[in-house]
């Protein structure tokens, strides 16, 4: 690798490429910085999209901060399509072509759209990832639809229906498994959350799936369950998972496909045979990387956490010559949540958990911190309306501690290890 | 005191002035253990990991017969006004653990709203406009008797209900508290009688207070504490008040007082804020790492803890140095540099976890009005002693006295 770069292009002009830009100039980078990005805006932030923005509690120009100072060129409303790491130029839609002494990779992830394509264009039928969806969408629930349908046991799903709630309109939430939540949450903690939800006055139907759906002209009108249930709606979301940004990279050679793009510990980007693609990085929800806190697993984390604290290892790393000289990335996932008027935090993966404990609060109260267990050490925690403790459990999984973690502590009554 | 240990050192007033080259020293060892068994935790990652963990209490306050660099003259104050046997049970939130703790904060923190601190800024505004008008003609003041100290007391005063005419009252008390704090002056007789008198007086004025306001509630936080239905008793109302009467001005002098030092001291600061008051709010943040009002504080482990390879025992009691933590070089590039334009300053100057200060958004109200109107308003101020005397308090330091000579007063 050159020793400096001169030209640094960011492919993905939004969290992640925004934050490495930032730290990148903290850093000292004087060279040209350049920001791809397939989307007209500037950077923004998409976590008040599904929360304050659809509430019209602001805008849909959720616009991120950019340091007065950042000197960077925005190629906005292009898409990059094409790149030859051998050559280190990226291609741009316009047919520009962009050289580089470093790359990152920040192209994130989009909505999976409705897989019936016919029903996805209907009118009514929404995916929630970008501005322009939360300001369509939103404009939309202002104009008081009968009854919103959301689709996806989610925290974007969920976090919609609490909106929906507080907008008075009538909401039901489908959710394909038998708990919601529970991918992130675990069943006990997700069943708690569906519990509220329900009480707050949404329509949760738990392992239900849509069958078809019926349209008037070009309209959403209904929509039939696998059960043979009819619901009538013209207006439907579905928050059915993410797909990863990753075509463009079709033909380079990089090692990426529907579960990102693989990279070693220090978000260098791979090529198929295993070796590192010179000067190709990678950053946010579109990465997969060796994490350090699961014995290297490889793991993509869609969090807005996980996205900025990738950037900076990344920028550091981008300006730190060779290997040796590199940090590994080792962000602890952490990510929150709001709905229903609760809280919602957790650090680690509960993925794999085979024991669960509530450390602080109760179930019944509903304000907790819970631990979580997988052979014996400690993977994660979450807290619900009371995350001050959540630091001290971080650094116990950070340490891999025993499970259960803490003991002896304030407010705990006595600790019984459950099944997640 | 003269001092043999690190720790010794920085309690002793002497280096009063300038503990920082002492807590650099103490950094080389993050978790020191004491000769009476006390733990001085001062590096960054530890401290943000122990203060919010739940191991580590704040209501089983170690006993300061046993243990001697914990003695903890606030406790003693605060819990002062209710009688011996009842005094464990009442104590101010910031010295109880959850659950009490937590439902003594909530009913607090409902009376803090965003709304009203808010709406503080104006009453801030007019406050400093009369004491800054007060200097006119002046060519000497010293800030803190004649600014910083009166500032957040009247400030408190208001957000209390505390009728105006009864305010030079409460100012006696507030001075009085102040001097009990200071660690030297607690073990002569004469003054602890003083100060159990004046906390007597405090505590049933309060309780007539109280009274008042339950006839006829008014817009302040003891009328909304006094009435909330699901309400405290009367021993946590007492302690409750006279902890946001002592915390919310013991601090705020400091955050005054330490900002115009550290603006005299690097003149294209003050310039800078004075040109450019939008900046006032970062310019606060770095002042909380760099200068804080609270430098530590005493908490107890329940269990034995495991940090940075050291293990605290059970019973331990814990000094965390905050302040030690928040110029911790590992935490920030240049920890003693005075950087208004730090990015992602996660200072420890508030606290943090379950006891983060409740007062924060006043508080940066109340030093942003200041200072702001200070830089703006005063013609050629100077620092006619540098250093000042210091309190000798070292947990909550700042400076005694701020002499400085004027050139003139500006028109508001
Ligand atoms: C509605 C919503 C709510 C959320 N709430 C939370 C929350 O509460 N907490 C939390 O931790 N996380 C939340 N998240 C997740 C968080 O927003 C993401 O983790 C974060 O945005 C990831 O940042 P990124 O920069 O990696 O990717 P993205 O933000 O997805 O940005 C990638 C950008 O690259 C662009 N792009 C894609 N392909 C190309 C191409 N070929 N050329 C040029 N540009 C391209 C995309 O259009 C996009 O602008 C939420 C996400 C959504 C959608």
């Amino acid at each position: 690798m050159t020793a400096r770069p001169e030209r640094i292009v960011v492919v993905g002009a939004s969290l992640a490429g925004l934050a490495a830009a930032h730290r990148l100039r903290e850093r000292g980078f004087a060279g040209s910085l350049t920001l791809v990005g397939d989307e007209p805006h500037l950077p923004y932030d998409r976590p008040p999209l599904s929360k304050q923005v659809l509430r019209g509690l602001c805008t849909a120009d959720t616009t991120l901060p950019r340091h007065p100072d950042l000197r960077a060129e925005f190629r906005l409303g292009r898409p990059a399509t094409r790149l030859d790491p051998a050559a280190r130029t990226v291609e741009l839609g316009d047919g520009s072509r962009l050289p580089y002494d470093r790359l990152l990779i920040a192209t994130g992830t989009r909505a999976r759209p409705w897989p019936a394509s016919e029903e996805a264009a209907l009118d009514g039928v929404f995916t929630l990832r970008g501005r322009d969806d939360a300001r369509r969408l939103g404009a939309r629930l202002q104009a008081k639809p009968r009854r919103v349908v959301l689709v996806g046991g989610g925290f974007i799903g969920f976090e919609m229906a609490s909106t929906c709630r507080d907008l008075r309109l009538p909401v039901t939430l489908l959710v394909r498994d038998a708990v919601p939540l529970a991918a992130a949450l675990g069943p006990r903690l997700g069943g708690l959350v569906g519990e509220v939800a329900r009480e707050k006055g949404v329509d949760l139907r738990l392992k239900t799936e849509i069958e078809r759906m019926e349209a008037e002209g070009d309209r959403l009108a209904a929509v039939t369950l696998k059960d043979g249930e009819r619901i009538e709606t013209d207006c439907l979301v579905a928050a059915i998972g993410t797909l990863r940004n990753v075509e463009w990279l079709d033909g380079s050679g990089l090692e990426a496909d529907a579960k990102g793009l693989r990279c070693d510990a220090f978000c260098r980007a791979l090529l198929r045979d295993g070796s590192v693609a010179a000067g190709v990085f990678a950053a946010g929800d579109v990465a997969r990387w060796p994490n350090p806190h699961d014995d290297d697993a490889l793991v993509a984390v869609e969090h807005w956490g996980n996205a900025r604290a990738q950037a900076e290892t990344v920028a550091d790393n981008m300006l730190a010559g060779d290997a040796s000289a590199m940090r590994r990335h080792d962000h602890l996932p952490d990510f929150w949540s709001q709905q229903f008027g609760l809280t919602i935090k957790l650090v680690g993966l509960t993925e794999g958990a085979d024991a669960f404990a509530v450390m602080h609060g109760s179930l019944e109260e509903r304000r907790l911190v819970a631990a979580f267990g997988r052979d014996g050490r400690t993977i994660a925690a979450a807290s619900i309306d009371s995350a001050r403790w959540l630091p001290a459990y971080k650094a116990a999984i950070r340490e891999r501690a025993p499970f259960p973690p803490i003991g002896d502590a304030l407010d705990q009554t006595r600790i019984r290890v459950q099944d997640p | 005191m003269s001092g043999s240990t690190l720790f010794e050192r920085i309690l002793d007033p002497a280096n009063r002035a300038n503990p920082y080259p002492l807590y650099a020293e103490m950094r080389k060892t993050p978790v020191a253990r004491q000769e009476d068994g006390t733990y001085v935790v001062s590096t960054h990652a530890e401290l943000a990991r122990l203060i919010s963990d739940p191991r580590i209490s704040s209501d089983d306050l170690p006993d300061p017969r046993k243990f001697r660099w914990t003695g903890h003259p606030v406790t003693d104050l605060l819990v002062r006004p209710v009688r011996a046997e009842i005094r464990k049970r009442h104590r101010p939130f910031i010295f109880r653990d959850p659950p009490d703790h937590d439902r003594l904060r909530a009913q607090v923190m409902r009376c803090f709203t965003p709304e009203r601190v808010r709406g503080m800024r104006d009453k801030t505004q007019r406050i400093t406009d009369d004491l800054i008008g007060k200097m006119r003609g002046k060519g000497r003041i010293d800030l803190v008797d004649d600014f910083s100290y009166p500032l957040p007391v009247t400030v408190i005063c208001e957000l209390l209900g505390v009728p105006p005419e009864d305010e030079p009252r409460f100012h006696g008390w507030a001075t009085q508290l102040a001097t009990a704090l200071e660690p030297n002056q607690r073990d002569d007789a004469e003054t602890q009688a003083r100060n159990e008198v004046c906390f007597n007086e405090i505590a049933d004025y309060i309780r007539d207070l109280i009274k008042d306001k339950r006839k006829a509630p008014q817009e302040d936080i003891l009328s909304d504490l006094a009435t909330d239905r699901d309400g405290m008793n009367d021993y946590d109302l007492i302690a409750t008040a006279v902890l946001l009467l002592v915390a919310g001005h013991e601090t705020t002098v400091n955050l005054i007082t330490n900002g115009m030092l550290t603006l005299l001291r690097f003149p294209g600061h003050l310039e800078r804020l004075r040109a450019e008051p939008e900046t006032a709010p970062r310019l606060i943040e770095e002042l909380l790492r760099y200068e804080p009002p609270v430098h530590y504080r005493t908490r107890l482990a329940l269990a034995d803890i495991p940090v940075a390879g050291t293990t605290i025992p059970k019973d331990a009691p814990v000094i965390l140095l905050l302040a030690a933590g928040s110029r911790d070089p590992l935490r920030f590039p240049d920890p003693d540099r005075f950087d208004p334009d730090r990015p992602d300053n996660r200072h420890l100057g508030f606290g943090g976890g379950l006891h983060y200060c409740v007062g924060a958004p006043l508080a940066r109200i109340e030093a942003e009005v200041a200072l702001v109107s200070l830089v703006r308003r005063l013609k050629g101020p100077s620092l006619v002693k540098d250093p000042p005397p210091y309190r000798p308090g070292a947990s909550l330091r700042g400076p005694r006295h701020l002499p400085l000579a004027l050139e003139g007063v500006a028109d508001e």
